[in-house]
Order: C-alpha cells, then structure tokens, then sequence
C-alpha cells in the first residue's frame, strides 16, 4: 500500500473509531455503573438522529437541532429511567433484556408513523462545509473532522467528570458498593436518574453529530447497537477509557478489514475481540472477578 | 339453469319437488367445473410489503394492479374479483410460512408477490412445489427466472442483472476502459455487478477491482480511499434506501465525483433523490423506466394512478399495472378459469404488454423482454436521456424452459 493511502486509512480508521466511541460511551456508563443490559440504547441513536433532522429542517441549523434536541433526549433518559428501569436494578439480566427490547419495537414503530420509512438527510453547519483536498482525487470532508474534534473534547470532559470530580466519585463509589454508598448519605437513585439520563443524551448527541455523515434512514439504531456492545466488552465494563481504546481499535480494524482482507471484512472487528477477550476475558481495562 | 329448476318447482307436485332437490343434491356433490368457476369468485393473494421500509412499493404495486383490472370493469375473465391481502413483512424468514398461508389456507387461485428478493426466493420454493400460479411483481433476485424457472412462475418487474447490463454498455460508449465495483456483499449486488461486468465487456471494458462491503454497514470511507488511490475511469455502484443516499453524499464528500464517474442501475437514485439533494445531480443510470418517459400510456396511467391513490407514479406502481394487465390479458383468455393452465400461461406468455414503460413481452423463462433507458439527475428529477438498450432480455442458460 502507498504510505499516503495507508496514512488516509489510518486516518479513516481513527475518524471512524472516534464516531463509535461517542456512540459506546453512553452504553458503557449505564452498563458498567448501573449494570443495565440497555439494549434500547441504539434507539436513543435513532431518536437524536430523527431530532437531528426535525430540527434542522425547520430551522435550518445543527447546532439549534443540538441545543434543542439534547434536552429533549436527556428528559427521555430521565423519564424511562423513573417510571421503568429503576425497577429492574435488582432483577436479572434477562428482565432487562425483554424490557429493553420491547422498548426497540415501540420507538421504531413510533418512528414508522411520525417520520415514515424513506431515507433522510441533515445539512452539514456552514462553517463546516466544504474539503481538504490530500490527493489529486480524493478530498477529506471537514466535517468529519469537526465530529473527531467533538468526540476528542468529550472524552477529555468526561474523564475529566468520572475521575476528578465528586460527583464522579459517588459515579465510580455506587458502581462498587451501592449500599455503602447509600449509608454514606448519597441519594443513589438520584445518581442513577443521572447516570442513565447521561447515557440516553450521550447516544442521542452522537445521532445528532453523526446524522449529517450517515443520513437518517429505518433501523439506523440497529446497525450501531452491536457494534457498541462489542466496543464495552472490549473495553472492559464500564471503562471509558476502555472505551475509547476500544472503539479506536474497532475503527482500524474495520477500516482495515475492508481493504486488506475484504473477504473477511465483516469479521475483521469480531476477530480483534475474539483475540483480546482470550488475552484479557475481563476486557482491555475491565476489573478481573 | 337456475330459472330451469325453478320452473319445475312451481308445478309444485311432491315427485317435482323431490326430483328437482335430487338434482339439487347430485349437482352439489358432483359439480361441473365450469359452472363452479363461473360462480365462485376468483381469488388472487397480495403477498406484499404493507409495513416497513418497504411498505410505500407494496402499496404502489397492490393499487396500481387494482387499478389495471378496474380499468377492464373490475373483473377477470368474467369472474369477480377477491383480493386477499397479506403482509409479508419483508420477512424472508416468514416467507415460506406467509405464501403457504394465502396458497394452502386461503386457497388463492393467483398469487401475486413481493418486493424484497429473499421473500420471494421463499415464494418460489412454495409455488413449485404447489404449482399455484405466481407473479412477481418487483423482486430481481435471479433465481426465480433461472435456476428456479417453472411455468407457473412470471416476472413483470425485472432481474437483477438487467439494469447493470445497460450501464456497462453506456460506460464502454463513453470510451471507458477500466472500472470498479462496489456493492454489499450480497446476491442482488453481485447479480447487478454481473449484468455490469457483462455490458461493459461487449465495448471492451473490464472491472478491475470488486469491492464488498458487509450488508447492511454503512460506513464507506475506507473503500472511497482505495477507489482514489485505484483511480478507475469510472465506478459502478448497487445499492438501495438509506445505504444509496449515504453512498452517494459520501462519494460527493469524498470529491471523488469531479474525478471518477459514477455509474449505477435505477434504484439509486430512485425514491432518494430528495435526501441525496445536490450530491445526486449529474448521476447517470439505466431502468426500464423513467417518469418522463414520452408515450400516451405513460400519460394516462400517471394521471389515472394520481387520481385513483393521489400519489405520483414511480417504477413500482408501473410493474404493479403490468401485473395486473397480464393477469386480465390471461384470465380474459380461459375465461376466468384459472385452472386452464396450459391456456392461460400459453395466452400471457405470449402476450404483447402495452406498458407505460413502453411494450414489453415475456422472455422464455419468463421475465420482461424490455427497453432500458439511460437516465440523468437534473434539478432533483430523473431525466429521459435515450434508449440505453432496446429489447433486452436477460441470460437464460440457467433456466431449463428456455
């Protein structure tokens, strides 16, 4: 391989891994630290990228689709977390699982009727538009970019808010011991609300910033829900920086999957855990037990 | 006959009567087949998309079939008409279960379905095994007119290899040498490539490269750079809904189409041009049909259609009113026998379909011998260009009928 076009794909890889993590955060807060399988959490995706599009083509703009479709989103985390999850903390994987998933069927059903099943498409911001040119053919759109820049920023503010805050310590606390940390005088349902409330708007936000480079179709929250779950396992069970690790794993891999060896392509990312899970089977940064 | 028995019972002698419910009797338990088919109303299976990604093709298709047998005063062959809709979902994994519903529960005497092609590979598998006649108005999977060819199977859409044909053909015109595929890795992508590869072949062209991305992901970057650092004369592409409108606005992003052309059959800019918005203007593909397509017929059914669903024609609702053309051509044939089916598939077969396509008729194996029109996007719109191929039939080897 050329050393541009092998530096282009790296590129890819990266720009791609940084989109998933941002996609995988939220599931790695809320399966790690409230050990919820949420499988509802491609959903969340599907929301952020339909408000993406609502807004915008009203009002013309990403960034009033953002600041108007994240609260939104984040009271929708806040409100099935009061009146369904908070009930299933106790209860056993499997109870979540079937919860979780009626919860796919309901919001694609409702997507269905509000915004029909053709495909979509969200305009880039203006300061964004346009391309770096790298070879006599092929550009880089500056947008994309942009995305890497966001997601780069969040993984700094949010291990930022886990590692150095109090509030990250009650986080990083509850997930050891919830008792104890209940006894020190924390409302642990509170932080809970919290944490899952986090996890829906931080899915809804990478719908959101991704809606313009995917475009908004059907069954969009599907195709990232797997991909995500492999990046937490990966990763290690509520590790962001497992996470992240993880998902800039999973970006080259799959980016070079594709090219070096295509007939595998779509093994490529199951491979790469396969052999990490062997190595460490409590993932990249995950705790052994 | 009715009005015979009842003037034998107004004599009202006891022998009468007793006769007369005799023959009752005898008539019902060993009816004429005639008669039953004349009384009986015929019934034809919607075996189509209704929810879905798919739902706006299977209505299009079901109401313009409707709307074709209207049109001939509602009947088949003199028989009325009973639809029994089902949705199939887009569920090849219910295929099987859904076509034996409508052929083995509900007894249909015609069963029409579906759009997607894993659905109707099921379909097909039911329909040679209960010899049920089977139309299929959309899916291309290529099957269902070769390997799997039967005589009680037809097509009025077209095969997955017939729309590539045509572009490779215009690609070699334009003095293209070289090309690369991309598609997902799967039968109706490659199918598509194949009629490509064929096409391009007869002007000398040869596909250099085949890339494949895993259905359904999305995410193309990765291949975009290979296609820069491959740098082909041109590119074909196959692929459909939200995977075409991302394609296309990532090859755009990408700058690869000031570059490198890009070629591909119908479907991709068909039903998306709205979201691929300015990405998609300029592309070229090939179809049998196009809405501005210039012939009475095409004028007719799009007003027709308009007023009957108030929604605009499109490519389906077209192969939706050939369907239900060759159904009232064939049935009007046996006189809404449709258990005369030497007669009746001889009389569609044979049939010369006057289609807002343009006039099309049946291959050996049963599907559309057609023109294929090079279309160009212009203002959001697919524009008429020219014939890209006339007549083209697809490759037959496959099927043993032909």
């Amino acid at each position: 391989m050329d050393p541009v076009f092998f530096l282009i794909q790296v590129l890819n890889g990266v720009q791609y891994g940084l989109l998933l993590f941002l996609i995988a955060s939220g599931l790695t807060l809320v399966f790690g630290i409230l050990q919820v399988i949420n499988l509802a959490h491609g959903s969340f995706y599907m929301v952020g990228a339909y408000l993406a599009f609502w807004f915008t083509a009203r009002s013309g703009s990403l960034w009033i689709a953002i600041l108007g479709g994240l609260p939104l989103a984040l009271a929708l985390g806040f409100v099935i977390e009061r009146l369904m999850i908070r009930f299933l903390y106790r209860r056993d994987h499997l109870t979540q699982v079937l919860l979780t998933y009626g919860l796919i069927l309901i919001f694609n059903e409702a997507q269905r009727i509000i915004f029909g099943s053709d495909p979509h498409s969200v305009t880039v911001p203006q300061i964004f538009e346009g391309s770096i040119r790298l070879t006599d053919t092929l550009s880089y759109p500056i947008y994309r970019l942009a995305v890497s820049g966001v997601c780069l920023i969040l993984v700094m503010a949010m291990i930022f808010v886990i590692q150095k805050t109090r509030l990250g310590m009650y986080v990083r606390a509850g997930s050891v011991n919830r008792e104890m940390v209940q006894l020190l005088g924390v409302d642990v349902g509170q932080l809970s609300t919290l944490v899952f409330a986090t996890g829906a708007g931080l899915a809804a936000l990478a719908g959101m910033v991704a809606a313009p480079l995917s475009s908004v179709y059907p069954g969009i929250g599907e195709h990232i829900l797997i991909i995500c779950f492999v990046i937490v396992v990966i990763g290690g069970i509520g590790s962001i920086k497992g996470a992240f690790i993880a998902a800039l794993l999973v970006g080259l891999a799959d980016t070079f999957g594709k090219v070096v060896v295509p007939e595998f392509a779509s093994m490529s990312v199951y491979a790469v855990m396969a052999a990490i899970l062997l190595w460490r089977p409590q993932g990249l940064f995950g705790r052994a037990g | 006959m009715t009005r015979q028995i009842k003037d034998k019972n107004l004599r009202l002698t006891r022998r009468a009567v007793l006769g007369g419910a005799a023959a009752a009797a005898a008539a019902s338990t060993f009816p004429a087949p005639f008669v039953l088919a004349q009384s009986a109303k015929l019934k034809v299976g919607l075996m189509l998309p209704y929810s879905g990604t798919y739902a706006a093709l299977g209505n299009n298709i079901a109401d313009a079939l409707i709307l074709a047998v209207n049109e001939k005063g509602g009947k088949l062959g003199g028989r009325e008409v009973e639809y029994v809709r089902l949705d199939d979902e887009s569920e090849p994994a219910k295929g099987a279960q859904n076509a034996n519903k409508l052929v083995v529960g509900e007894k249909v005497d015609i069963l029409v379905g579906t759009v997607h092609s894993g659905v109707a590979a099921a379909m097909v598998q039911v329909v040679r095994e209960e010899g049920t006649t089977l139309l299929i108005p959309n899916a291309g999977v290529g099957d269902a007119t070769g390997k799997l060819c039967a005589p009680n199977i037809f097509r009025t859409s077209f095969s997955n290899w017939q729309p590539g044909y045509p572009m490779g053909k215009v690609a070699a015109e334009m003095g293209h040498k070289n090309a690369v595929s991309i598609t997902w890795k799967y039968a109706a992508g490659e199918e598509s490539v194949q009629g490509f590869k064929d096409g391009f072949a007869t002007g000398g062209g040869k596909v250099t490269h085949d890339l494949r991305v895993p259905f359904p992901d999305v995410e193309f970057q990765a291949l975009l750079t290979e296609i820069a650092s491959i740098k082909p004369d041109c590119v074909y592409t196959f692929f459909a809904g939200g995977g075409a409108v991302k394609f296309v606005k990532d090859y755009d992003a990408a700058g690869l189409k000031k570059s490198i052309p890009l070629y591909g059959p119908g479907f991709l800019t068909d039903g998306t041009l709205k979201a691929q918005g300015a990405s998609a203007e300029g592309l070229l593909t090939t179809l049998h049909y196009v809405e501005d397509l210039k012939n009475p017929i095409n004028d007719k059914f799009k007003a027709d259609f308009q007023k009957a669903t108030g929604r605009p024609v499109d490519v389906y609702a077209v192969q939706g009113y050939d369907t239900g053309q060759v159904l009232v051509h064939g049935l009007a044939a046996v006189k809404g026998d449709a258990k005369a089916k030497k007669e009746f598939y001889a009389a569609m077969k044979s049939f010369k379909v006057s289609s807002p396509r343009g006039e099309w008729t049946f291959s050996k194996s049963q599907n559309p011998v057609q023109d294929f029109y090079l279309r160009k996007v212009e203002n959001g719109e697919n524009r008429y260009q020219k014939v890209a191929v006339k007549a083209l039939a697809e490759p037959t080897e496959a099927c043993k009928m032909a």
